[in-house]
């Protein structure tokens, strides 16, 4: 028998036990035409073997652990503290599931209620969900929170430069909905064009989703958003895809906003080839009926002892069904205990430190790239941005592909998204990148553009 | 949880460890000049330090995640049957290669070329789910069984519209999970619950009727169904459907229950789901990450989400170029370090292991409704796949509800069973055990599930008052949810 499974004997010890001769009877309720022969797949195989052909796998691609790596573009590598990753290996966190039985679960239910209290503290926000599953489904819970408040309004507006994944996704959700998606571009310096969205937002607007930093790393104009919205009593949307620029960059929870959503990958998960990541959600208490996804709340047991449940189930699908705020059940788990434990480590002065080291060492690239000589151009060189930006260059691929020889990923080639954006590399900073590995970047760019 | 040997049974909120000037962190020293924000952030609104973030040492971190994660009953703690969510065993050798670095620190936006292995990886993932499920293709990209259902059910709106033939409905049966109903709304369909025949299941008269609208874009029904029973008239249900130009969604949580034994292709199924964190061993995480792959069938694959791998020769690539594609439902192509784990699975059981798992499965299951038939009741008494469900009608005599043998279960050291679903069982206790454990094992599960009966019987208040044992007692929930305290705050203690 297989090592994953039980023996022989105590096949023979069921079978006895339940009257059947054969395991074959056990399976007589599924019609025989409709039985199939043995699959076609290998056969079991050792820890080593399996190992071996992963490790095959693994080595056929390049990791950017390797190498400088400059590569964001809604993915970041930031510090992954080893404490991190041990504890979520523990069996009593990963092999635990949903906790359902709150007096078996404290230790995932308090997990969750510390992760609340940190996207609260990140955002301005009173309130946040136990995960959702990434930062272009939390964009669209965002949306979907708000067209059940603003029920009768048909349009969202994407204020200029979003993430052209989440663009996809809010896409696709948002049609079966019967929701428009409107999109106002940016302006020629990259922001949000105050006077287009202006034109844009009406009374049919349900909610004017802006990301910030933005697509192209530029620290968006928040207010001039948030305003906007006010001003037709849409919701305002906050989409972070770099959430360690929260820590540095004051939050849509303090500047008029009612979501603050998106991905808190940057925080440490490792970029797994683009999950799993961490989807989060924050928002106003007033809007907390109205919330997607699992909440978990402080209570006290029948002798008096502070613990923890999981809450206002009645917005969920298990509970309401077809009229539940959302669809999801499984969120990320794991993904937020992980960056609960991130977050607890870096503290009041490491969020702050790791946003400021990030900034420091793309404005030290940006500073060396706005020179003339340089190899490429700023896109938008008078646009302030976080630790990210944009510079334009004919042949972006072309120009990476001889980066990479030299073993520098000098970032994220923006042909993939032609039409959405100009062509160029986005470059990403964050405090793993030493001056030597920009240094080599720089001079890279230089001989080779 | 022994009190005795003194352990913790109580851990205060990591903020409350805070003290000033501890830190849990060093970064490298900063070589590059320090950015004046005034200038490079010139107009943007900036934050100071955050105050309410915790000031902790790298030990203290250890210190209270450890003691939280000793407060979590867990797969390796002991059996945890938990009915529909399939709580198996989670190998170490998928975690181990789910961190390999070609795997874990791949960017999802390097070149191809790059990436052939994780290309590579994906495209033998959905070769085995083809294998396994007899369908013509299979899309890794949603992140969770529901987001799976969604996936599927906009293909289904899709193809309808393709066909010039839009179409409102969708027929669930009463005994589905909630899930079911919530996709299909948000996949903009009206749901129309069937009610299932008194063997709890599917009324094909009922699905007839329905059907004579024309109105009707799919059916999505659990096979074996929520009772653990398999539907008898599953292709009969697909051919009605077929001929009425509807679809078949197959909810595949259920699916450990028949791998190697059926395949889902031959009952005439258009679309279903696989959730990779029950069949295929991916670790349920406290609540995800999981991972929901859709295969289809051929009516249905132009409709896949973007990109798809393909291969041609021995050169993978990420294709976009699919004019009817429902676009795209999550960033990047899934959540690649499940499908690494889940293949990984797939490799170690191999053709004859994995249909050993689905048999081993339905043994534990039929094992355990024979050890507890005589003290509990069993209101559907159809052949029991992989979950067998009982009620607590005959402990309701004696004042004693599912609930109160489920916490009193917490006292004799097991996980408890799915509670009150389906809810075409009242008072449901939803019992799967998975292929995992020995009979040793089950025999201790039996033995406390009929000790807990004859307590109904003898003792009942003392099954009412529990659990006794565990960190904490009965957790007040309608307080939590009329006064919600969802996060800390410094003023709050």
């Amino acid at each position: 028998m297989h090592r994953y499974l039980a023996g022989d004997e105590d096949r023979r010890k069921i079978l006895a036990a339940v009257g059947a001769a054969n395991v074959e009877e056990l399976f007589a309720s599924i019609p025989a035409e409709l039985r199939c022969g043995p699959l076609e797949l290998p056969p079991a195989r050792s820890e080593e073997e399996v190992r071996q052909e992963f490790w095959r796998l693994a080595g056929s691609n390049l990791a950017p652990d390797c190498t400088a790596c400059f590569m964001g573009a809604g993915v970041y590598r930031h510090l992954s503290p080893a404490l991190a990753d041990a504890i979520i290996q523990r069996g009593e966190f990963f092999t635990a599931y949903t906790p359902y039985q709150p007096e078996v679960s404290q230790g995932t239910l308090q997990a969750i209620f510390e992760f609340q209290t940190f996207v609260c503290q990140l955002t301005g926000m009173d309130i946040a969900n136990a995960s959702l599953y990434d930062g272009a489904t939390a964009a669209v819970e965002a949306v979907l929170m708000a067209h059940r408040l603003l029920p009768s309004r048909r349009r969202v507006v994407l204020a200029g430069a979003l993430h052209p994944e989440h663009v996809a996704v809010l896409t696709t959700y948002c049609e079966p909905q019967g929701i428009a998606v409107h999109r106002v571009p940016p302006g020629a310096d990259g922001r949000v064009d105050r006077e287009a969205l202006a034109t844009a937002v009406a009374d049919d607007v349900v909610a004017v989703v802006v990301q910030s930093p933005n697509v192209l790393g530029i620290v968006e104009d928040l207010e001039g958003t948030s305003a906007a919205a006010r001003a037709v009593k849409a919701m305002a949307v906050q989409v972070v895809c770099e959430a360690t620029s929260l820590g540095l960059l004051t939050p849509g929870g303090e500047l008029g906003f009612d979501v603050v959503c998106g991905d808190l990958q940057a925080f440490g998960i490792p970029p797994t080839f683009g999950g799993p990541h961490l989807g989060f959600f924050a928002t106003r208490q007033e809007y907390l009926r109205q919330v997607p996804g699992r909440l978990c709340g402080e209570t006290v047991d029948v002798d008096g002892r502070p613990g923890f449940v999981l809450t206002l189930s009645t917005r969920e699908q298990h509970i309401r069904r077809a009229k539940a705020t959302s669809n999801i059940c499984t969120n990320h788990g794991l993904m937020a205990l992980y960056v609960t434990i991130v977050l607890s480590l870096l503290g009041k002065k490491g969020v702050r430190e790791v946003a400021m080291a990030s900034h420091a060492t793309a404005e030290y690239l940006k500073a060396a790239l706005r020179s003339p000589g340089s190899g490429v151009t700023l896109a938008h060189p008078e646009s302030p941005t976080y630790n990210e930006f944009l510079v334009v260059h004919p042949e972006p691929d072309e120009l990476l592909r001889r980066l990479a020889r030299e073993g520098v990923l000098g970032g994220v080639s923006t042909t993939r998204w032609s039409g959405e954006l100009p062509p160029g590399i986005l470059i990403a900073a964050t405090e793993r990148n030493t001056r030597g590995e920009c240094d080599r970047l720089l001079d890279g760019i230089r001989r080779l553009a | 949880m022994n009190g005795a040997r003194g352990r913790a049974r109580r851990e205060g909120v990591i903020f409350d460890r805070s003290s000033p000037g501890r830190v849990g962190y060093q970064l490298p020293p900063l070589e590059v000049p320090p950015a004046d924000v005034r200038q490079t952030l010139a107009g943007v609104a900036l934050r100071g330090e955050i105050e309410e973030l915790p000031e902790v040492s790298e030990v203290d971190v250890l210190r209270h995640f450890h003691r939280l994660s000793q407060l979590n009953y867990s797969v390796d703690e002991g059996l945890y049957p938990l009915g529909s969510c399939t709580m198996k065993y989670n190998p170490r050798l998928n975690e181990e290669l789910a961190r390999l670095p070609g795997l874990a620190q791949l960017h999802p936006l390097q070149p191809e070329e790059q990436v052939q292995g994780a290309l590579e990886l994906m495209w033998e993932l959905e070769q085995a789910l083809v294998a396994i499920t007899g369908m013509a293709r299979v899309t890794l990209q949603p992140a969770a069984g529901a987001h799976g259902e969604l996936t599927g059910m906009l293909m289904v709106r899709a193809a309808c519209r393709d066909r010039n033939s839009p179409r409102s409905t969708v027929l669930i049966p009463d005994s589905a999970h909630g899930t079911n109903p919530a996709t299909a709304v948000f996949a903009g369909f009206k749901v129309v619950e069937i009610a299932s025949t008194s063997a709890g299941t599917l009324d094909l008269h009922a699905l007839a009727r329905h059907l004579e609208g024309g109105d009707v874009a799919a059916l999505m029904v659990t096979v074996p169904n929520t009772l653990g029973v398999f539907e008898p008239e599953i292709a009969r249900a697909a051919a009605m459907l077929h001929e009425r130009g509807a679809f078949l969604y197959i909810d595949g949580a259920n699916l450990n229950a028949f791998v190697g034994i059926a395949q889902p292709g031959a009952m005439g199924a258009d679309v279903m789901h696989i959730n990779l964190h029950k069949t295929f061993s991916t670790p349920h995480g406290g609540g995800g990450p999981g991972a929901g792959p859709v295969a289809v069938s051929q009516a249905l694959v132009e409709y896949l989400p973007v990109p798809l791998v393909e291969r041609t020769g021995d050169r993978w690539t990420l294709s976009y170029h699919r004019p009817k594609s429902i676009g795209k439902v999550r960033g990047f192509y899934g959540n690649f370090g499940m499908l690494v784990r889940a293949l990984a699975y797939i490799r170690s059981l191999g053709r004859d292991g994995l249909k050993a798992m689905a048999e081993g499965a339905v043994l534990n299951a039929n094992y355990i409704r024979k050890g507890l038939e005589e003290d509990y009741h069993l209101p559907y008494p159809g052949a029991s796949l992989h979950e067998v469900v009982f009620d607590d009608s005959r402990q309701l005599a004696h004042g004693v509800k599912n609930v109160d043998i489920a916490k009193r279960l917490l006292d004799y050291g097991f996980h408890p069973p799915t509670m009150s679903f389906p809810l075409i069982v009242h008072g449901a206790l939803m019992i799967e055990p998975t292929e995992s454990d020995g009979v040793e094992e089950l025999d201790a599960f039996i033995a406390a599930m009929r000790q807990i009966a004859r307590e109904c019987r003898e003792n009942p208040e003392l099954v009412r008052g529990a659990p006794y044992t565990t960190p904490v007692r009965r957790l007040d929930e309608v307080r939590a949810a009329r006064s919600p305290i969802l996060r800390w705050r410094r003023s709050s203690r």
